[in-house]
């Protein structure tokens, strides 16, 4: 009982911060350390406000995404995290209705800038899905190759080059090098969700996002997913949509939490799993809900 | 108490067997009516026509009438043709069509197509043949095969388009995702995803768009209007198998009857062996 009574003081305390206009450089001050040299900051998200038709579903997020690191955004289902992600590639506005607003500044250039067209944007932003979403009608090759493919390029030498380095750095090609030719919907889920992850890697992206990646593993294929994200980030920055606290804690270098839409709370991994600043935070966390 | 209440338990419960068998006999009666009726036709033609068939048949030209023997080889010709060349035609309109319809959901135009096609699907042939003659047979002056071919793709074009929608329809959204999140257009998505996952529900759109028309005659009457000679000219009339099932079922020859019987067997049989090949050959796909 007590305990609803703080919460309801917190959400009232926040609603009233709402209203002040100061609030954007503050809590921005309060989530991330002041001083972020350039090059080691990646994607800088200012003020974005993700609709479904009229409906709000991401409000007011300020966010800062480090290079080379892994970031997981975590929070109960149906807290904006998922859209979020969507919209650091842009694949929102792929959903009927789906609308953004605020800026993604990725090392500098606003995403949603004038003139961006969304499909280069997604060749520097790569995605993983929820599911392992293998092209049914490919071979695990042409899987890999298809970013090169479907764009029309026919460049053998580089094709063959990127497919076997990114099916290397998804860990994944000791077990596949002997059966290339196969269909990828011929490989077991895990298999099928690395290859996914090569086939992402291979355009060589800048960021890669994965929404859910280990939600349809089991443990034995989840770990090495994990495995994987440790490797990859010495090379590209990872952004982590996860239910799984335990999973945050060990595969990421900071946190955010979201709920209802709302950024919550952000900082270092360890501090927000051992010292979280909001009441909110704590309770998620500790399991008291979602 | 216990035993009333038992016997009535038990008297409910025939009753609900009493009920469930008869509603299962008349299903079973039902399935047995529609592949009677299936079996009687294809039994029917086979007793009529088969005995008529001989290697002349296959390749010989009608002869002249009251003169026995002679075959349909040219309305047999006739017909593919026609046939193919209307499914070039209605290929790719239908095929346009339906990835506009699936592609752009929220454009009105693309709803109001789909529902103009399941109307057209309704369209009577003869109405369809009419129309090609309007169109084509009157500003060219003459009956063609080619125009026979236009009025065949107006049937074809909406059976393509919905055939296809629905196709497009099971492709999973998670594909077109994967895809766009490549950095790879949605035009290219299409043509490199969609279209190749949804290949096998597409031919078979086609091949029904294709068994359809087939024995289509009535839209054959003002358009390709029969031959009884060689000919592979489009622009000029030509015979077609419908055609010449329903010139000879309604002349006065005990030998046209036949060979109309005979014609119906091999129609049958095309459309029959079409199938069959295009299922035999999307297993062997999916199996590869």
């Amino acid at each position: 009982m007590n305990n609803g009574g703080l919460q309801m003081k917190d959400e009232r305390f926040r609603s009233g911060e709402k209203e002040s206009r100061k609030r954007d450089d503050e809590s921005r001050s309060s989530k991330t350390e002041p001083s972020i040299a350039p090059e080691q900051l990646r994607l800088k998200v200012e003020q974005l406000n993700v609709y479904y038709g009229e409906f709000r579903a991401v409000k007011d997020i300020d966010l800062l995404i480090r290079t080379n690191m892994v970031t997981a955004l975590i929070g109960p289902s149906g807290c904006g995290k998922s859209t979020f992600i969507r919209c650091l590639n842009r694949m929102h506005e792929v959903t009927p209705g789906g609308r953004v607003e605020g800026r993604v500044l990725l090392d500098g250039q606003d995403l949603y800038g004038p003139g961006v067209d969304p499909v280069d944007v997604r060749r520097r932003v790569g995605m993983v899905f929820q599911k392992p979403n293998v092209f049914p009608s490919m071979s695990i090759h042409d899987n890999v190759a298809s970013g090169y493919k479907l764009n029309g390029i026919r460049d053998h030498q580089l094709i063959a080059e990127k497919v076997q380095k990114s099916l290397k750095g998804a860990a994944l090609w000791d077990e596949v090098k002997d059966k290339l030719k196969q269909p990828g919907t011929s490989l077991s889920g895990g298999q099928q969700q690395r290859l996914c992850i090569a086939r992402a890697l291979a355009v060589d992206p800048d960021v890669l996002l994965m929404d859910e990646p280990c939600s349809a593993l089991d443990p034995i294929a989840t770990t090495k997913i994990e495995e994987l994200i440790h490797e990859l980030k010495e090379t590209v920055t990872i952004v982590i949509v996860t239910h799984n606290m335990q999973q945050a804690a060990r595969v990421s270098d900071y946190t955010a939490f979201f709920y209802v839409g709302e950024l919550i709370e952000f900082g270092e991994t360890g501090t927000l799993f051992t010292t979280p600043q909001k009441r909110q935070t704590e309770d998620y966390i500790t399991g008291r809900f979602g | 108490m216990v035993t009333q209440h038992s016997t009535a338990e038990r008297r409910h419960y025939q009753f609900r067997r009493a009920t469930e068998r008869l509603a299962g006999a008349g299903m079973v009666l039902c399935t047995a009516v529609t592949v009677f009726f299936l079996f009687m036709i294809l039994g029917y033609v086979i007793y009529n026509g088969a005995s008529a068939i001989d290697w002349n048949f296959l390749t010989g030209l009608p002869l002249p009438p009251g003169e026995s023997g002679g075959g349909i080889a040219n309305a047999l010709v006739g017909s593919v043709l026609v046939v193919a060349c209307a499914v070039l035609f209605a290929m790719p309109i239908g095929l346009g069509a339906a990835i506009f319809v699936n592609e752009f959901p929220s454009a009105r135009l693309g709803r109001t197509v789909r529902f103009m096609a399941e109307v057209l699907t309704g369209v009577p042939s003869i109405v369809v043949g009419l129309f090609a003659y309007a169109l084509v047979v009157r500003p060219m002056g003459s009956f063609s095969g080619l125009s026979g071919s236009i009025a065949y793709a107006f049937i074809m074009v909406p059976i393509i388009l919905i055939t296809s929608h629905e196709a497009f329809r099971l492709v999973p959204p998670s594909l077109r995702e994967a895809s766009l999140a490549l950095g790879v257009p949605k035009w290219r998505t299409i043509l490199g995803v969609v279209l190749p996952v949804s290949r096998t529900a597409l031919l078979t759109g086609a091949v029904l768009a294709f068994s359809r028309a087939l024995g289509e005659a009535a839209p054959m009457l003002f358009t390709a209007f029969g031959n009884p000679f060689w000919n592979l000219n489009l622009g000029k009339p030509i015979a077609t198998v419908p055609m010449l099932i329903y010139t000879y079922a309604t002349g006065p020859y005990d030998d046209w009857h036949q060979k109309a019987w005979a014609a119906s067997f091999v129609l049958m049989m095309v459309v029959l062996v079409t199938s069959v090949m295009t299922r035999a050959f999307l297993r062997g796909k999916s199996h590869e």
